[in-house]
């Protein structure tokens, strides 16, 4: 029997007022990227706790990307400046913690910025497919111990 | 701490304060808090190495406000745990006496916020050689070894929350582990559980963690769980040059930014 394909499972966590906007724009624009990135929709990247990225990865995500407005351009005037100070603090933790940070994906990208937009879903998922899923993570959340898998 | 005694009886008599919290004998060459009411109790205080949990924990608790304007005997960590309550609208700029142990290891009495900065900020405050030594064996590791040596420690924990309740900058009354709709970290000690706590635990004390290492020391399964606010607080000096606990009315480095924050991760 042939073996299924691996395709990853990438969430993108986005602000409602540029990258889905941006993303929206990579659409209407008719550029193609890659299906294996599913995205939510935020108000703001001040609003992107933590622990949603880590909730992602425990319900079988292999990568994450978080995006938003461009420094100077929130449309709440700071919540990517405060998000960007949780974002080096949380990476600088799950570093020590042992994760795999090049699953993980930090970008700014504008409304207009549609082929910025598909570069980066493409870029990650072809980074993700190499790395192959996260078993590790996935192992944890499933209570298997490493004997086990 | 010579004069420790008489201090906290002339405290008590001029009713300057209702109840003195210290460091008394306790049970196996170990020391225990003491709430000394009365000029009595004071003879029981005492102040050593040994005194090293942070008494901050207590000043806002229901029952100890409820006996009055406080003194406390005071360690370093526990003024510098005064100084970021105080900065977190916990605690007002007269509502402690505090004890401390100056360098000649004499009892001073600090009577306000101002005058708890100025000690604080004459004190040489560094982590211990044995804390960095191990923060930067873990920084060392390779990636898969730091998984599996965090992985290892965090499944020892019971989630009894010792470290919570023993941290004077826990102070929520209802923390998110205790929500149930919806259930946002699990409740028993499973391993996600438990990554999933220390995780948001870490991150809560971001910025604000005067690593004073009492979680760890409240730790009945030994998990070196300080070094992780502690290696946070660390990056956060380095990077923004913000140390908390050092001013009554600083920001917490998450709460605040510059719009020139430098990072390398973001494209």
């Amino acid at each position: 029997m042939l073996e299924k394909e691996f395709r990853p499972k990438i969430v993108a966590f986005v602000c409602n007022w540029c990258t889905y906007a941006g993303a929206d724009l990579t659409g209407t624009s008719r550029i193609k990227y890659s299906p294996d990135v599913k995205i939510i929709r935020f108000p703001c990247t001040g609003r992107i706790d933590f622990m949603l990225l880590l909730k992602a990865f425990a319900n079988g995500a292999d990568g994450v990307i978080v995006s938003g407005c461009h420094p100077n351009d929130c449309h709440y005037t700071s919540g990517n400046f405060h998000a960007r100070r949780r974002w080096t603090m949380f990476r600088t933790l799950m570093n020590f913690m042992g994760l795999e940070m090049e699953r993980f994906t930090f970008t700014w990208v504008s409304a207009a910025e549609g082929a910025k937009w598909a570069d980066v879903v493409n870029e990650t998922s072809e980074k993700i497919h190499a790395m192959g899923p996260y078993t590790a993570y996935r192992n944890v959340a499933r209570e298997i111990t490493e004997e086990e898998s | 701490m010579k004069n420790l005694i008489e201090i906290s009886k002339e405290l008590l008599q001029s009713e300057q304060v209702k109840v003195v919290i210290g460091y008394a004998k306790g049970s196996a060459n170990r020391v225990r808090p003491l709430f000394a009411r009365d000029a009595a109790e004071c003879e029981k205080l005492l102040f050593d190495a040994r005194c090293v949990q942070n008494l901050a924990v207590y000043l806002y608790k229901r029952e100890i406000a409820a006996m009055g304007k406080p003194a406390i005997v005071a360690n370093i960590p526990t003024l510098r745990a005064i100084l970021r309550l105080c900065a977190e609208k916990q605690l007002q700029e007269e509502s402690l006496i505090a004890i401390a142990c100056n360098n000649d290891n004499e009892a001073v009495v600090l009577k306000n916020m101002t005058e708890i900065e100025a000690f604080v900020q004459s004190q040489v405050i560094a982590l211990s050689d044995k804390d960095r030594e191990l923060l930067e064996k873990i920084k060392a590791m390779p990636q898969a070894e730091r998984w599996a040596f965090w992985q290892k420690e965090f499944n020892k924990c019971i989630k009894c929350y010792a470290c919570r309740q023993t941290c004077p900058l826990c102070y929520c009354t209802e923390c998110t582990v205790e929500k149930n709709k919806p259930q946002w970290i699990t409740v028993a000690s499973t391993k996600l559980g438990n990554l999933e706590w220390h995780t948001m635990r870490t991150m809560h004390l971001a910025g604000r963690c005067i690593s004073c290492g009492q979680c760890a020391e409240a730790c009945p399964m030994n998990i070196p769980l300080h070094l992780l606010p502690m290696m946070l607080a660390e990056e956060i000096r380095e990077i923004y040059g913000t140390m908390p606990g050092l001013h009554r009315d600083e920001n917490c480095a998450l709460s605040t930014y510059k719009p020139n924050d430098q990072e390398n991760f973001i494209h």
